[in-house]
């Protein structure tokens, strides 16, 4: 390979692929998922306990409820049109704050209570859709708008003091032991993990995503209509984080108002991090779930080895947690030079 | 012999399909359209605040007025210099609180000492600016999550520096910011104006263009041989010198620092800015826009409030009508959007 004898050949250098290593280099899934590893190991250096299977089972709980939340807001970078859904945060905590009211700390409402909260966020989805489709308003600007819209909404249905707590049911659901020692809200997020990546990959739908956000003039050409293929993403983002608040109720059991914040970025953060790229068409969730995963990971890093802590407040783990998510990037979520 | 001429040979002015007048005329009224769509806003909203808003219109309900105003039109003016050239600053908001925090501590509420702490907190503010423009530009990360990223650093430095809301503004500047000129016009409203001539200038200036250019198109104006990067970098950093300038403005209304206003003031700039009737996409749209969008965003909040609307319902009511006003705005921006031809020429 480094032999200097003869002058690299020139001629075949555009058609040839590069070599294994380097693409693994290059794909997201497989850098993501070897930074997961690295931070964990440091993770485990730092205090061995964190190895043991309770604790991982913890970490991996933390990281479902981000997961989950993120599945929409992946199905909406997919689909385009500088396509993001900064409500999923405040939609979550709409789910949960609904949810629990209904509940009230008993089994009796549950079911009514879930589809309740889970209609109120489809609502959500269907009117960012309309102001993104109809009213040509940008993704980022009408989510961001619903923030104020979904944030106020529960303000004025709450009076500033949510009341009720999760029903028992959705406890057990979601921390309690259901089968091999693992909670139900792992096995959820699996199964819904592979009901996505399957739909992205297998189903028609999933094909009219990834042509819709690749070329939407083609793809209306082809027979697809994007605004039904959008109208559905932003719904199923919606619920999907409708989803996520329903899991974070059951596992904090009781709501407040800032309950779903930090997922509105932390999830588009998870997505870009697993190779979903903004401007659309590319990308998937197995990618997303790991981004998922990691951020959890570098969030409990920081937190165990203390960085700060005391005096300083949250302050050195928010810069870190910033200059990480830029170092990750920076391997693969490149954008093309101008000169080719 | 005159019947011919007459009926076949008109005056090559209106030779073409389209007369002259009449196609400049339209041109002017669809690159308008999202003027005149923001001036209605404006004009509504303004009406509405005289109406409910007892002493509106004497000095002292002006001073305190424009006085809200001009701290949110700052920061939705350099947004808007970043979206213009095809960028967003998601960490804009902790930009403006990390500037204003270095500001206040080095001020202490000391006279003597305020220049050297406004130069440092415009300092900080280009200065992050700057490392936003070189993770954008250098890096070519997306500038969603890049700012994203960058805007978690900033809050923590902004949390290091100040870590609850306090300090004390040195009165001077205060008391300055306070004051009303010609018996009638108030320093803030004076400011924007400045604000707003400064953006003409820059307009007319070729680093303006430039910016319209690499907005517009980034491959056709590499291609004319505009330093692309180079001027994204300057946007950014331009960007964030104005947010730092938002940041001083913001401490002399309220006399004290905070470090936790970042996202809200993020979120803010933005609807100014779409309000305003710039496009996200960048390349159209100005500094005009975003300040009115500004002022019709802040005549607003004012409204709901004074309306009488009830406390648990306010934030619902004003989250409803900015949204109504996000898509009357993107309707009229879309519809005038299709004309291709004459996008970003006014303004």
């Amino acid at each position: 390979m480094s032999t200097s004898t003869a002058p690299a050949p020139a001629a075949p250098q555009a058609p040839e692929r590069p070599s294994a290593a380097r693409r693994l280099l290059r794909d997201p899934v497989a850098v993501s998922a070897a930074v997961t590893l690295l931070l964990w190991t440091a993770t485990v250096l730092h205090s061995p306990s964190f190895a043991e299977w309770g604790q991982v089972v913890t970490l991996l709980t933390v990281a479902s409820f981000l997961g989950v939340i993120a599945i929409g807001q992946t199905l909406v970078i997919i689909a385009g049109g500088e396509g993001i859904d900064l409500s999923v945060g405040a939609t979550a905590t709409l789910s949960a704050i609904i949810a629990s009211r209904f509940m009230a700390g008993s089994d009796d409402g549950f079911l009514t209570a879930v589809l309740l909260a889970l209609a109120a966020c489809c609502a959500v989805g269907a009117v960012n859709a309309l102001g993104v489709l109809v009213f040509r308003v940008p993704p980022l600007v009408m989510t961001l708008g619903m923030i104020a819209v979904v944030t106020g909404f529960i303000r004025l249905y709450t009076g500033g003091r949510p009341e009720g707590s999760a029903a028992p049911l959705l406890r057990t659901l979601v921390t309690g032991d259901t089968v091999a020692g693992v909670p139900g809200v792992l096995w959820l997020w699996l199964g819904l993990a592979a009901l996505v990546i399957w739909m992205l990959r297998r189903s028609p739908f999933g094909w009219r995503l990834y042509a819709v956000g690749g070329n939407p003039a083609t793809a209306y050409l082809s027979g697809v209509s994007p605004a039904a293929v959008k109208f559905a993403a932003y719904v199923l983002s919606s619920l999907f984080a409708g989803v996520g608040g329903l899991l974070l109720l059951g596992y904090a059991q009781n709501v407040y108002t800032s309950l779903g914040t930090d997922y509105m970025l932390n999830s588009v953060a998870a997505a870009v991090i697993g190779g979903t790229a903004l401007i659309g068409g590319v990308g998937g969730y197995l990618g997303t779930a790991i981004g998922a995963v990691l951020l959890t990971v570098l969030d409990t890093l920081l937190r165990v080895t203390q960085v700060g802590g005391g005096e300083w407040g949250d302050a050195p783990r928010q810069i870190i947690y910033g200059a990480v998510l830029i170092t990750v990037l920076t391997a693969y979520g490149r954008q093309r030079r101008l000169r080719q | 012999m005159s019947t011919p001429s007459r009926t076949g040979g008109p005056p090559p002015k209106a030779a073409g399909p389209p007369p002259l007048p009449a196609r400049a005329g339209r041109a002017l009224l669809s690159a308008r359209m999202p003027t005149v769509a923001v001036a209605a806003l404006l004009a509504a909203t303004v009406a509405a605040s005289a109406a409910l808003q007892p002493g509106f219109f004497s000095p002292y309900g002006l001073t305190s007025s424009f006085a809200t105003f001009l701290p949110l039109a700052t920061i939705a003016a350099a947004q808007t210099v970043i979206v213009l050239g095809g960028g967003i600053d998601l960490s804009i908001g902790a930009v403006v609180t990390l500037s204003s925090a270095v500001s206040v501590v080095l001020m202490q509420g000391d006279d003597a000492r305020l220049p050297l702490a406004l130069a440092a907190g415009l300092a900080t503010g280009a200065a992050c600016g700057l490392l936003n423009g070189l993770v954008v530009a250098g890096l070519r990360l997306q500038p969603i999550v890049a700012t994203f990223a960058t805007g978690s650093m900033f809050g923590g430095a902004a949390l290091l520096v100040l870590p609850k809301p306090g300090g004390t503004a040195s009165p001077l500047l205060t008391e300055a910011y306070r004051m009303v000129v010609l018996a009638y016009i108030p320093v803030p409203a004076v400011l924007l104006l400045l604000l707003w001539l400064a953006w003409r200038v820059l307009r007319r200036h070729r680093f303006g263009q430039y910016l319209y250019a690499v907005g517009g198109d980034a491959g056709a104006a590499y291609t004319s041989a505009v330093p692309v990067s180079a001027v994204r970098v300057l946007s950014y950093t331009l960007g964030g010198l104005i947010a730092a300038l938002a940041g001083t403005a913001l401490l002399a209304d309220s006399g004290a620092g905070d470090p936790t206003l970042g996202t809200e003031l993020t979120l803010g700039s933005i609807a100014a800015l779409v309000i305003g009737g710039t496009r996200l996409r960048g390349g159209s749209g100005g500094v005009g826009g975003a300040v009115t969008g500004a002022i019709v965003l802040s005549l607003i909040q004012g409204l709901v409030f004074f309306a009488g609307v009830p406390t648990d319902a306010r934030e619902f009511v004003y989250g409803c009508v900015i949204i109504a006003a996000i898509a009357l705005a993107g309707l009229l921006t879309a519809r005038a959007a299709q004309r291709p031809a004459f996008q970003g020429a006014n303004r």
